[in-house]
């Protein structure tokens, strides 16, 4: 297949900043750190983010709060708001009318994890999966929180956690990006809250380590295809005499850059291949796509995407960011969140066992939450059987399994009203910090120096929760 | 760690021929030990006071050298004798320096610098960039026949220096490759090249001299400087947080354009945009400038706090106008005082107050531009809209004289109009829901009221309230069946329905959803299921009828929405049903099961088991409003109805002459007002009659506000008003000739344009941290010329591109500058890939299809379909694809969406908008290579190339292949690099002769149209050999 591989790529492209990800990057500016000589020995080789974008409630799915049935629509106490800052959207409301679950919890593995109704699936796979109770954010409206979560800072321009990843630890897999973004909408009828290209961007680092869109419809990475009626042969051809002739202008010139433009075409080309290939899904089996839902066969929904982010961990992408919309359950709650799990339960829970049974949860990384949780007051009026909850950051739950993360386990606890956390904090930088931990990397020594400071995804905070660690 | 930082400590090591001047003999504080003491002891002993451990700062030579108690940190001329070396030498984890859980330790060699700089008694500097640049001498060089101008002679003293040699002169075809490139933004024509060539062989001198002119006066000039200049000034078409509604800021770009074709004064361009409104007697154009500090991102989420934002909004200018002007990191003292540089928090205050009296909100509307705003009309559309004011008096008059009559024969028509109705069919009517009153079998949750409805009452729903009814249809997804009701909505919600929430939405409902209404059949939501929706908004706080018909055909086509008797066009958003929807769900009026409860007003639901056809749906509306509003005495009349009832009237039973008279008046209205809305507006800069009070913000969060503060200039630069000073006052005090930083930065910012890097290569920061200039001497130079020359960019520009310097070749001679791989030295000419709208730009100009039109609105070009809908708010907004000659404008006219940038350029590095951003990085990716050879962009380029290539070169295909690779790189092509190019059009018209059908298909890519003359295996051919020459490194790479 590499008719136009060159004995010198590889060479080229450890001399030069240049391709998605290529790991010389890293050690080229970064000499404390490469793939090869991490910080610390890490328990992760890539990572699948399932980030449920939105603000899923807690408290409706995780966050088991049995006693407060009998509060039904008593006033939050004062003691428990202790005035914190509230969104625009209830700031001006009336009452804060206390609003337990509709949903029922039950135990589930030998971890006895209390899980929503709405999560069957995830409770089947609850021994393999450490939940955080106690995730903490001082955002309160999508756009910073997400923000945030994804890139340390509330305000836009900052790094991508995945471009971050890409920068330090390169890609292990040549022949396609090393951090690829994969997008679902939400099957609720609340509206879609919007996704930022900044999510995955790559700011100040250099824009190859920004993350690429996989896409359900058309080229799946932009301008893959060939145009319409230019054949693998025409191709081939082209590519050979743009090399003879770039190979021309460099003995001419002596400028090392045209070699890695050469590398970039060849690479160009062997992602015509093994994109599709690792975008064909018709050598799953039967029960592959059972596992995941009848969903896995539809593209561009999160079982599909869940599964593609299986065959992408097969193939080494470093880091696999899946959005899954439609989580910010304002009004309409109990209707909405139940379309909101059914899309995800079933594929979460397959990813899981399926890494596992492949052998990869052991160094895959699986993180699974959003940017906040959700108030146990009801916005707007509490009714019989309908709700809505507003955001709220000073509790929210995650999830994660595999690589480096202790199985089996809760971590952290919040009060009665699962409104603030009165056990074990998780900050978003400390979770970002332990994110990259388990990767091997000392999240105080990834830094790139931007406009006289050296910055990193967890600013100058951040603690390893070790108690998270396997 | 940053490669670029060790260098001169990398050189003191290996004393490479590189950079030597760096071992030179005596060490030197800002050279050699600042960046040290910068990068390892700052932070905890430089100049932030809160940060500061064992009240020692070693950024000032005093408390660095004092006494304390028996010893010195620093005790000039004996490093022995000084704490500093004793403790970064220490083998004791406890006291050695930096911290053992710092993280970083100092290298032998950089003990041995600064044990040097102390034996030579520890002098320090001030920071070189804080103080202002002075004249410097011109040096003397030993090839006096090389310089051209000053600049060369900076360049070749530090050359001889080190022993090195420049490059010869590029060839004259690089050279106006090069140049036009550069000063333009687009590649010279052939006409242009053969004219240089020949004019050059006669005269090189001035040729060149000639040919720079020429460019500098090209309109294009300003459009390639007002390209860079959007990056800085962070320009785009959306507001940028959540939902990124578009906004309207291309006034503020076509005055940068102009602003640089009329050559305006650095210091006037300035000072207008940071203060154009408060300019004695201000012109419209001054305001339009003060958008530059408008261009930031606005936000309009729901539910945020307005003054987190607005300060945002306000840190951003800070930051912007500090990078911009003065390569400040003055947004490092936000939170406390800056690391490394002098600058206070309270510093940082200061300067917020300038920008901290806009008459402003931080949370910015639904849409458009957020005030304070500025209507700019248009000539034209000035003259249209007093046109249009005109016909609409002119209707009225019209009308006036008709309007008495039509009321008496409404009046007349009233009276019979009741008698003279059809009587409604009741065929295939299942049941009838009037909702008068509560009625027995309609089980209602929640207080529910009624009001008068249009006929009789109808049911009030306030979001907790609906009515369900045990025993009603029981359709399923092969009945054909039919909904009437009246509605009058007040917000989304669902009107009717019968399904299972908690069984995947099993069901049907008719729901209403931002203001569309919304069908679904579902058997499993959403991937079993219908979903069709209005294409048009139904208006909220008045009465509808509206009517849902279905054929049972399970296709989204059998699906009819109705509204006021007329047929809607709707979007289908699923059509995947195929199984049962039939479900044990009550029928529901005003929510569905659990969710989407109805605000406002419900009346006569009717429900069918057949698909009604238009004229029966038609006469439904008709008849019940016609039945509903006449059968009540006139003064129980409401307004409302009376005017649906009027126009009903109008539209079918008045005289259609004197109705039509009306219809026209409303028509003219409309667009007097559609007129009036389209005035562009643009965003601008104002002062508050009361300003708001500045304060020193702890840890920068909005809400924590402490000691209050006066706007000021940093004092530490150049004497400046310290209180109470105006926005007016700052501008002018940075472009005070005796600012430090300004001329400085502005020169090394051309440089970076001209040379692919500054002279200081950190573009952004000309602090402590920031990296030393290459050549300190030119710079200051540079600096002192522009001033001196009263701000002339033009001036400064021609002296660049004039010198030897600028002209040299690009090709790296083994002898020349082996170790120089960055080219520091300058050597060499600087060869880099373009930009991305350059790419773009020199495509369309080669391939013919370049519109050059200056100015307007933002236009859409190509870009694959769905990028918008995959992020935006509901998916809810698509990219509205340009067509005709706005898909081939110069880049910098395509709309810049935040959200979602132009992904053709994105991949070639340019910034997403968000922020200030005035030095992309230069990445080499095989994303590129791939929007190169197939983005529709650059295939359609290169099929317009072909055509050129086969109409206006000679008719030998070597010819030809030299014509078209003359076009993209200003240079014939060899004889061998002609053969390859050969070689590939003779296989591609072997190839396409076997398959005419790709030949065709290729030909069809873009929207231009194809030179059918033209046969099209030899066009598909020279095609696939014009994209391989649009692909090559050299005609992507600015010689």
């Amino acid at each position: 297949m590499n008719q136009f591989c060159d004995n010198t790529r590889r060479e080229f492209l450890k001399s030069s900043a240049t391709g998605i990800g290529a790991a010389a990057l890293a050690t080229l500016l970064n000499p404390d750190l490469s793939a090869d000589s991490p910080h610390a020995a890490p328990r992760a080789k890539r990572v699948i983010y399932l980030f449920m974008h939105g603000g899923p409630s807690q408290m409706d799915l995780l966050d088991h709060k049995p006693q407060l049935a009998q509060r039904r629509g008593i006033e939050l106490p004062a003691s428990v708001r202790m005035n914190q800052r509230l969104t625009g959207m209830t700031a001006n409301q009336k009452s804060f009318p206390v609003t337990p679950s509709v949903f029922n919890f039950k135990q589930h593995g030998e971890s006895g994890a209390w899980l929503s109704e709405l999560l069957p699936h995830i409770g089947s796979a609850a021994d393999d999966l450490c939940f955080v109770k106690s995730m903490q954010t001082e955002a309160i409206n999508h756009d910073p929180a997400v923000t945030y979560l994804q890139t340390g800072h509330q305000q836009p321009g900052r790094p991508s956690m995945g471009s971050w990843l890409s920068y330090g630890l390169g890609s292990e897999n040549q022949n396609l990006p090393g951090f690829v973004v994969l997008l679902s909408r939400g099957s609720a009828a609340r509206p879609d809250d919007p996704l930022h290209s900044r999510l995955w961007g790559s700011a100040f680092l250099p824009s190859n380590h920004q993350g690429v869109t996989f896409r359900s419809a058309g080229d799946p990475v932009l301008y893959l295809s060939n145009p319409p009626g230019i054949s693998e042969e025409t191709r081939v051809r082209v590519l050979n005499g743009l090399k003879s002739l770039n190979r021309k202008q460099f003995q001419i010139t002596g400028d090392p850059e045209i070699n890695t433009r050469i590398a970039q075409f060849e690479l160009a080309h062997r992602m015509q291949m093994s994109v599709p290939e690792l975008t064909d899904l018709s050598d799953e089996t039967e029960n592959t796509f059972d596992m995941y839902g009848i969903d896995s066969r539809r593209p561009g929904t999160f079982a599909a995407n869940c599964l593609l982010a299986r065959r992408m961990a097969e193939r080494d992408v470093r880091f696999i960011q899946l959005y899954h919309r439609g989580w910010d359950q304002h009004y309409n709650l109990p209707t909405d969140l139940r379309l909101q799990c059914r899309d995800i339960d079933q594929p979460c829970a397959a990813l899981i066992r399926d890494l596992k049974q492949r052998g990869l949860l052991d160094d895959t990384l699986v993180v699974w939450g959003g940017e906040f949780g959700r108030t146990i007051y009801s916005q707007g009026k509490l009714q019989q059987d309908n709700y809505g909850r507003d955001h709220h950051g000073r509790c929210f739950s995650m999830w994660l399994a595999g690589g480096g993360i202790k199985p089996g386990i809760t971590f952290g606890r919040t009060d009665d009203f699962s409104y603030n956390v009165v056990e074990n904090p998780v900050h978003v930088h400390d979770l970002n910090a332990t994110i990259l931990h388990c990767l091997g990397i000392d999240h105080t020594r990834l830094t790139f120096r931007f406009k006289g400071r050296d910055f990193r995804l967890t600013d100058v905070h951040g603690v390893i929760k070790k108690e998270l660690l396997a | 760690m940053n490669f670029k930082r060790l260098l001169p400590l990398i050189c003191l090591l290996s004393c490479g021929p590189a950079v030597s001047t760096a071992c030179a003999q005596t060490v030197q504080y800002n050279r050699d030990v600042r960046p040290i003491l910068a990068d390892k002891c700052f932070r905890c002993h430089g100049p932030d006071a809160a940060a500061r451990k064992a009240d020692l700062r070693l950024d000032k030579s005093e408390p660095a050298k004092v006494n304390r108690g028996g010893y010195s940190v620093i005790t000039p001329g004996k490093p022995d004798q000084s704490e500093l070396i004793r403790r970064v030498t220490s083998t004791d984890n406890d006291l050695r320096m930096p911290p053992h859980d710092s993280g970083s330790q100092l290298r032998a060699a950089e003990v041995e610098i600064l044990r040097r700089w102390i034996r030579s008694g520890a002098e320090y500097q001030p920071h070189w960039s804080f103080i202002p640049p002075r004249r410097p001498s011109i040096p003397k060089v030993g090839r006096s026949n090389w310089p051209r101008n000053a600049i060369d002679h900076f360049v070749l003293a530090r050359l001889e220096g080190e022993g090195l040699r420049p490059a010869a002169t590029a060839a004259s075809s690089t050279l106006i490759r090069r140049a036009t490139l550069d000063l333009t933004g687009l590649p010279p024509t052939l006409d242009e090249i053969d004219a240089f060539e020949r004019e050059s062989a006669l005269n090189p001198q001035l040729a060149w001299q000639r040919l720079i002119e020429r460019l500098l006066a090209s309109p294009r000039y300003g459009e390639r400087m007002a390209q860079v200049w959007l990056d800085a000034a962070r320009y785009a078409d959306t507001n940028g947080y959540f939902t990124d509604n578009n906004r309207t800021m291309w006034l503020w770009r076509d005055w940068v354009i102009k602003a640089f074709n009329e050559n305006m004064p650095y210091d006037q361009f300035t000072i207008e945009q940071l203060a154009g409104d408060l300019l004695p007697g201000s012109t419209t154009d001054q305001k339009i400038a003060t958008g530059f500090n408008r261009n930031h991102m606005v936000n309009n989420e729901t539910g945020i706090i307005e003054e987190e934002f607005r300060v945002e909004y306000v840190v951003d200018r800070v930051e912007t106008t500090a990078t911009v002007w003065m390569g400040l990191t003055l947004g490092c003292a936000r939170c406390h005082d800056h690391k490394y540089d002098p600058i206070s928090q309270r510093d940082f205050y200061r300067f917020f107050a300038f920008f901290n009296n806009v008459p402003e909100r931080g949370l910015s509307g639904s849409g458009g531009n957020s005030a304070p705003i500025l209507k700019v009309p248009t000539a034209e559309l000035q003259a249209a809209l007093s046109k249009s004011r005109l016909a609409v008096a002119a209707a009225e008059r019209e009308f006036a004289a008709v309007s008495q009559k039509l009321d008496q024969a409404q009046a007349e028509w009233e009276k019979t109009a009741i008698a003279r109705l059809r009587t409604p069919i009741k065929t295939s009517l299942k049941v009838r829901y009037a909702l008068d009153a509560a009625a027995p079998r309609l089980a209602a949750s929640g207080s529910l009221k009624f009001a008068p409805g249009i006929i009789g009452n109808a049911a009030r729903f306030d979001g907790d309230a609906y009515l369900s009814v045990a025993d009603s249809v029981d359709f399923d997804r092969k009945d054909a069946f039919s909904i009437g009701v009246w509605i009058r909505p007040e917000s989304a919600g669902c009107v009717i329905s019968k399904m299972d929430d908690a069984a995947d939405m099993r069901g049907f409902d008719v729901t209403l959803r931002k203001g569309k209404a919304l069908v679904n059949l579902v058997h499993r939501w959403n991937s079993n299921a219908i979903q069709v929706a209005t294409v048009s908004s139904i208006p909220g706080q008045q009465w509808h009828h509206l009517v849902v018909t279905y054929d049972g055909s399970s296709k989204a086509k059998g699906v009819q929405v109705y509204l006021d008797g007329n047929l809607q066009p709707v979007t289908v958003r699923h059509d995947s049903l195929s199984g049962t929807i039939r479900n044990e769900q009550p029928l529901r009026i005003g929510r569905r099961q659990a969710s989407a409860p109805f605000n406002g007003l419900i009346d006569e639901v009717l429900l069918y088991d057949t698909q009604l056809e238009a004229g029966r749906v038609q006469h439904l509306a008709t008849e019940q409003l016609v039945r509903g509003v006449l059968s009540r005495a006139p003064r129980d009349r409401s307004d409302e109805l009376k005017r649906k009832l009027r126009a009903l009237f109008l539209s079918s039973y008045a005289d259609p002459q004197q109705s039509s008279l009306l219809k026209r008046l409303d028509r003219l209205r409309k667009g007097a007002a559609r007129l009036a809305a389209d005035m562009p507006t643009t965003m601008v800069m104002q002062e508050s009659k009361t300003p708001r009070g500045a304060f020193v913000l702890d840890r920068g969060q909005y809400d924590q506000k402490g000691e209050a503060v006066t706007a000021s200039v940093p004092e530490f630069l150049t004497p400046g008003k310290t209180a109470n000073a105006t926005r007016l006052e700052m501008a002018q005090w940075l472009v005070d000739p005796r600012h430090p930083l300004t001329a400085r930065v502005t020169v090394n910012r051309l440089w970076q344009q001209l040379f692919g890097a500054g002279l200081v290569r950190s573009v952004d920061d000309f602090g402590t941290q920031g990296d030393r200039p290459s050549h300190p001497e030119l710079l200051d130079w540079l600096a002192t010329e522009l001033v001196a020359s009263g701000w002339d960019l033009k001036h400064t520009l021609r002296l660049i591109v004039d010198s030897s310097t600028y002209r040299q070749s690009a090709v790296r001679s083994p002898e020349g500058t082996g170790n120089d791989r960055q080219n520091r030295l300058l050597a060499r000419g600087s060869r880099f890939r373009m930009d991305a709208e350059m790419l773009r730009d020199q495509a369309l100009a080669i391939s013919g299809l370049l519109v050059e039109k200056p100015g307007g609105p933002s236009v859409y070009p190509y870009q694959p379909s769905g990028l918008w809908a995959e992020v935006t708010y509901d998916s809810d907004q698509s990219y509205p694809q340009s067509s005709g000659s706005s898909l081939y404008r110069r880049s910098l006219y395509t709309f810049w969406k935040r959200q979602a940038p132009p992904p053709n350029m994105l991949v070639f590095d340019a910034p997403t908008r968000e922020t200030c951003t005035v030095q992309r990085s230069r990445t080499n990716s095989p994303l590129q290579a791939l929007a190169l050879m197939n983005d529709p962009t650059f295939v359609e380029a290169a099929r317009k190339l072909a055509e050129r290539i086969m109409t206006e070169s000679k008719a030998t295909a070597s010819d030809r292949v030299a014509f078209a690779f003359r076009l993209a790189t200003a240079r014939q092509p060899a004889q061998d690099e002609i053969e390859i190019l050969l070689d590939v059009f003779s296989e591609q018209i072997n190839e396409f002769s076997r398959n005419k059908t790709d030949a065709l298909l290729l030909l069809k890519v873009g929207h231009s149209i194809r030179d059918e003359s033209l046969d099209a295996i030899e066009l598909a051919s020279w095609t696939t050999v014009a994209s391989l020459i649009l692909c090559l490194d050299e005609t992507i790479t600015k010689p």
